[in-house]
């Protein structure tokens, strides 16, 4: 492997087409006769329709059809994750409303139009009456006796019920010297990809077949569920994912608005094309959390953890989206140690319908919410026993592991070194000398605070017999291809799907580190069925991780195979010969080389070959990890907070994170920032509120507050190299580390900044009047 | 009705007859060709739309095409000449100030703008003059960086 | 987002703007466009007629004579806060400008468009209170004067009448010994003002002889501090007189001041004061 192209910041060959406007995104596709479809949506959080009328919109300039719940034949939308063991009830999720909607945005009409101004301007003679029912919109309120009950056949809209459990919780508790409790609002949020969604259907008549462009994160999943939505039979559809404009877990799922587009595109054989605004991005593009947690830890005093036992709520909005069900379980229960030797944990997670949009994996997926918890819960035990923060962390962190270690609640870690990287921050920051220049701030009547938070995550989705066993209806493996065309240049296809994360660069890294071409020789394909190998998709920190490995092994496939054509072409036995980038030897002559383009030449000349070897210089690899990767990290930030306002503002932040080796330094320190911001944001700014009647208060970005440029101070990164034990070149994934860290830790800071005013809780987002709030009311304040 | 409006984008002039709905980034994004403005929001504060209107930046969503008649417009494929990257797009590019670079050309246009007001900014002023683009990927830093590097760069 | 459909008629002078509006009933005027441009793709404003007022000459240009500054109504925040004599002949104005919304919508939006549309959380209009400004509006009746006191009439509502054009914004020039000064708490989304300050006070021989402080964000007009002015007049501006004067502030707003989901009434009325004070002692700094 040579070391000058992995490991190297090279620039991003993504970016000549970005940065120039080339690029093409889903909405930028136009087509001769391409019509415009647009969704009447429901301004009612729970009602029945009580009669709709199109006829005067299908009467309006430019429209060509108008469609509602009774003229639309798709099978309901799929939920493809399914808990074992949990009791789940999945609602029926129709594309269309027939004569209920549950959440404001649910579909009630679709107008086909020739331009979307005529689509829009029909809308508005739809006629609609709804008889509007009480809305519930509490995932504790919602499955209590009495609530509105969303769906005939899920009693107390429970969706789920799902426990994790590890170790003997009632023994911990009974042992413990002290019993820290919490009650936890983790906020629904809204990703905010900047790319709004969109599709473009295109039906082949005559042939029957059908090409969907579509801002998905993972096309091959989305046609699989568009062959089961649609009855278009999966060797008839092309799903494409041009260019995608973040995702952040939102564009995983499947939405009724590509179906419907397909719908149109088939009933009029015409390409139909369908873009959300914001408006409607913001109502019925997935949203993430939303969970309220009754937490408890126990400990002895000298602040050894015992055990953890939690509560947790999860709203799953009006209906299950594609992989909701698995975020707050899976993704979520079994995280629950963090970095810690924790050796009891029972957490019982009720999933609950409630009439809101749909939730789905939001950055980090589970993780922040498990992490902030164990993180939340290590702070308030430190303020209990009167420890500093960090010195209950040092007394329970995992020590050192190089291969495996197992927590209660079953997983085993792949290798960590959680002491050590704290060890790193401190140093870094000088800990001490922060914690004096607090006090001095402090004396000096500023109100300044520090947050530390630990974390480990798991990612590289993952091991296809776990997804299996736990109820994911999908493999997680990945898939690459690695074609050497004559020249030596290279294509490589995959299956994942990037969009934004710059593999299209670190996967052209990793082939040309491995058989010695060079990077600019190396192109990666990937975001179209038809042209690339099944795979699974980008989410889940899991491209480098699983699909690199995948690719690292067809490579090694190619290189195997060069070798052995190598060996013949200058007539040596393969036991003889070396390699050293790119070239192929006999020992202790690399001046008699052949060069990988040598041998590509030759093996797609096919002229002169080993009896029984195969013509071409290609290889395939699918490949089905082991064992999940589990990045992990020290996350440190330094807050003051004005005490006439309650306004807080991020002075320092700092962030090591163990991703095991990089590829490029710069595109994983790109990761950081951008994930570190999505926490922040949480803690800092963002929520999505409804209000009683289940009306979407923060419905534009009018309301919502994303994190902006001038907010935000400069984030110091930095990192240790820990290898994954299991995966070829010990990666381990860094998507989502930021984000996981991030929120508790700031959260932490902030927490820690009001201590002195007797504030213990406090929820989320620190908007400057819940803060202030909490300054003027000290140790009475209402918190969570 | 339609109006009659005249618009040159990226120095070829465009006659059109337009609604007078037409928003301005439409106007753009409908000529073919010109799709790298892109729409983000519904409300004026995600700057993906951000153009050059007769060398001042706006966002063209907030803006209709019969505004802009007799204007001149230049967008983000309008800012290299000649096959040379402009020295924006070759910072953003060096210090990797995308990802998946949606708001990339909206934020170029604005940082074009922030050194055309302000041609040697501090950090702290390239973050105020792009508090009006959002980027959900980057957390702005690198572009920060990315601006700092035009900047000297322009200075040249 | 997509606006309903409209006729779109183009003023090319004054008279012409001003005669378009008299034939077409329930015609909006249409400057830099970022009020109702936005209301338009939300549907929230329908208007079947639109007269685009945004290159009538009258309406540009700022000047300074006879001790005023006048500000056409088509000027735009960028250049209002660029302008080196509002930022001599009226600080807070100048540094308001520089605050609205973000540098392109700054490029695009009016002082015209901002204060005819008069949100309550708008900038403009509590700096154009407290400086005293003049309003010159044309009309059927021709052309008439209006202060600020009576301008702003309600929530989005204004001395600009259905037929009416806000032509120039006349404001006095900064007088001897006098200094102001605008305090912003930004929404951190929309930027508007979840409570804006604007202060001027005029300090001769040490004293403040004269002092007004308007606030918006808070109430559906700018909110004159009356209390708090009257503290200020015939003190010496220190820290202890400037808080003592911010402090009377909650009595001035009275009981209807506006909250929303981010920031209550309450919370309003009681974080106005720490914005009253630093807005005057930003005044009180400037004053020379």
């Amino acid at each position: 492997m040579s070391s000058r192209i992995f490991g190297s910041g090279i620039r991003r060959r993504e970016d000549p087409r970005l940065i120039t406007g080339a690029a093409t995104y889903t909405d930028d596709l136009t087509m001769p006769g391409m019509l415009h479809a647009v969704m009447l949506r429901s301004p009612h959080a729970y009602a029945k329709i009580t009669r709709i009328d199109t006829s005067r919109a299908r009467q309006a300039p430019g429209v060509i059809a108008s469609y509602t719940g009774a003229d639309v034949n798709l099978n309901a939308m799929p939920c493809a994750w399914l808990p074992p063991n949990s009791s789940l009830k999945i609602a029926k999720y129709p594309t269309v409303a027939v004569d209920t909607v549950r959440y404001v945005g649910d579909i009630v009409a679709v107008v086909v139009a020739e331009t979307p101004e005529q689509g829009y301007d029909a809308l508005e003679l739809i006629d609609v009456e709804y008889r509007p029912l009480n809305a519930s919109l509490d995932p504790q309120k919602s499955c209590a006796p009495g609530a509105p009950q969303l769906h005939e056949d899920v009693p107390s809209n429970l969706a789920f019920q799902w426990t994790v459990s590890g170790g003997d919780v009632d023994a911990a508790f009974k042992n413990a010297d002290v019993v820290v409790k919490e009650r936890i609002v983790q906020q629904r949020l809204i990703p905010n990809a900047m790319e709004p969604r969109a599709a473009l259907a295109k039906w082949a008549g005559a042939s029957g077949e059908l090409t969907l462009w579509n801002t998905t994160q993972n096309p091959h999943i989305l046609r699989y569920l568009t062959s089961v939505v649609t009855g278009i039979a999966e060797d008839k559809l092309r799903v494409i994912a041009p260019e995608v404009g973040g995702g952040f877990g939102c564009k995983i799922p499947a939405y009724p608005g590509e179906f419907l587009a397909i719908f149109a595109s088939r009933k009029l054989n015409r390409p139909v094309k369908w873009t959300e605004t914001r408006s409607e991005n913001y109502q019925a593009t997935t949203h993430g959390r939303d969970h309220v947690q009754e937490v408890e830890l126990a400990a002895t005093k000298d602040g050894t953890i015992l055990g953890i036992r939690a509560r947790s709520w999860s709203a799953m909005g009006a209906y299950l989206s594609t992989a909701a069900p698995g975020i707050p379980t899976i993704l979520h229960g079994l995280m629950l140690s963090g970095v810690y030797n924790v050796p009891a944990i029972k957490e019982d997670v009720y999933g609950v319908y409630t009439n809101a949009t749909p939730v789905e994996a939001y950055r980090g997926a589970g993780r922040p919410e498990a992490t902030f918890i164990i993180e939340r819960m290590v702070d308030k035990l430190a303020a209990e026993l009167t420890m500093d923060p960090v010195a209950v962390r040092q007394k329970n962190l995992i020590p050192k592991f190089e291969n495996g270690h197992s927590v209660a609640t079953g997983l085993t870690y792949d290798s960590g070194d959680y002491p050590g990287i704290l060890k790193k921050l401190l140093d870094h920051v000088n800990y001490e000398a922060l914690r004096k220049e607090q006090a001095a701030a402090r004396t000096a009547g500023k109100i300044m605070g520090i947050g530390v938070g630990t974390y480990v995550e798991i990612c590289g989705l993952g091991p296809s017999q776990v997804a299996s066993a736990v109820g994911f209806q999908g493999g997680l493996w990945e898939s690459a291809i690695v074609r050497v065309h004559p020249t030596g240049k290279v294509n490589v296809f995959i299956g994942a799907s990037p969009h934004g994360q710059g593999e299209e660069t670190t996967f052209a890294q990793l082939v040309a580190a491995e058989i010695g071409v060079a990077v600019d020789d190396v192109k990666v394909v990937h975001g179209d069925t038809e042209t690339t190998p099944m795979g699974w998709g980008t989410y889940g920190s899991r491209t480098t991780a699983v699909g690199g490995a995948a690719l690292v092994l067809a490579t090694r496939k190619v290189k195997e195979k060069a070798k052995l054509l190598a060996a013949h072409l200058l007539e040596a036995a393969v036991e003889d010969m070396d390699y050293d980038d790119g070239k192929f030897f006999v020992k202790g002559s690399p001046d008699k080389a052949k060069t990988i383009q040598d041998i590509a030449l030759m093996a797609n000349l096919s002229w002169n070959m080993p009896p029984g070897m195969e013509g071409g210089l290609e290889a395939s690899m699918f490949y089905d990890p082991p064992n999940f990767t589990y990045p992990f990290g020290a996350h440190l930030a330094v807050v003051e907070i004005d005490g006439d306002t309650g306004d807080v503002t991020l002075k320092r932040y700092v962030a090591i994170d163990d991703c095991g080796p990089q590829i490029n330094p710069i595109i994983v320190e790109g990761q950081v920032h951008g994930g570190v911001v999505q926490g922040i944001g949480q803690a800092l700014w963002e929520e999505a509120v409804y209000d009683a009647n289940g009306q979407l208060v923060t419905g534009s970005m009018l309301d919502y507050a994303l994190p902006r440029a001038d907010r935000l101070p400069n984030i110091e990164v930095l990192s240790t190299v820990t290898p994954s034990p299991h995966h070829p070149l010990g990666l381990k994934g860094i998507g989502e580390a930021g984000t996981i860290a991030s929120t508790a830790t700031v959260y932490n800071a902030v927490m820690d900044a009001l201590a002195p005013m007797g504030v213990k809780t406090l929820r989320m987002p620190f908007t400057p009047e819940r803060v202030w709030r909490a300054i003027h009311a000290g140790g009475k304040s209402g918190g969570n | 009705m339609t109006v009659r409006i005249s618009i040159t984008v990226n120095g070829r002039r465009f006659d059109r007859d337009v609604e007078p709905r037409q928003l301005l980034v439409h106007f753009i994004r409908d000529l073919g060709g010109f799709t790298g403005t892109k729409i983000g929001c519904d409300t004026s504060q995600c700057g993906s739309c951000t153009v050059l209107l007769d060398g001042v930046a706006m966002k063209s969503c907030t803006c209709l095409a019969v505004q802009a008649d007799g204007s001149e417009v230049i967008t983000i494929e309008g800012l290299a000449k000649e096959g040379q990257l402009h020295p924006l797009q070759e910072a953003f590019w060096n210090k990797h100030g995308l990802q998946c670079g949606f708001c990339t050309p909206g934020m170029i246009m604005a940082s074009h703008e922030l050194l055309r007001t302000n041609p040697k900014p501090t950090d702290d002023a390239i973050r105020h003059g792009l508090a009006g683009n959002l980027c959900r990927c980057t957390g702005y830093q690198n572009i920060v960086r990315a601006v700092r590097e035009a900047a000297t760069a322009m200075a040249k | 987002m997509y606006a309903s459909n409209f006729n779109y008629l183009r003023a090319g002078t004054l008279a012409e703007a001003s005669a378009l509006l008299q034939k077409n009933p329930g015609a909006k005027v249409l400057a830099g466009g970022h009020s109702l441009i936005p209301l338009m793709k939300l549907r929230l404003a329908s208007p079947t007629v639109v007269i685009d007022i945004g290159r009538v000459p009258e309406l540009r240009g700022i000047s300074l004579s006879g001790g005023a500054l006048t500000i056409g109504a088509l000027t735009t925040h960028a250049e209002l806060a660029a302008s080196a004599a509002v930022q001599d002949a009226a600080q807070a104005l100048s540094e308001a400008a520089g605050h609205v919304g973000d540098p392109a919508v700054r490029n695009r939006g009016t002082i015209g468009g901002n204060v005819a549309h008069a949100d309550p959380a708008s900038d403009l209009p509590a700096v154009l209170t407290a400086l005293g400004a003049t309003f010159h509006i044309t009309g059927p009746g021709g052309r008439r004067s209006v202060q600020a006191s009576d301008f702003f009439k309600g929530m989005m509502n204004t001395a600009v009448g259905e037929h009416d054009i806000l032509t120039t914004i006349e404001v006095p020039a900064r007088a001897a010994g006098q200094g102001s000064a605008y305090a912003k708490f930004e929404h951190p989304a929309s930027r508007y003002a979840v409570v804006g300050v604007a202060a001027c006070v005029i300090v001769n021989g040490g004293t403040c002889v004269a002092a007004s402080i308007v606030l918006c964000g808070l109430t559906s007009t700018p909110a004159r501090a009356k209390s708090g002015e009257q503290a200020l007049v015939g003190q010496a501006l220190t820290r202890e007189t400037i808080a003592a004067a911010a402090g009377k502030v909650g009595t001035d707003l009275g009981s209807d001041v506006l909250g929303d989901i981010f920031a209550s009434a309450e919370y309003r009325a009681a974080v106005a004061p720490v914005y009253v004070r630093r807005a005057v002692e930003a005044a009180a700094s400037r004053a020379r």
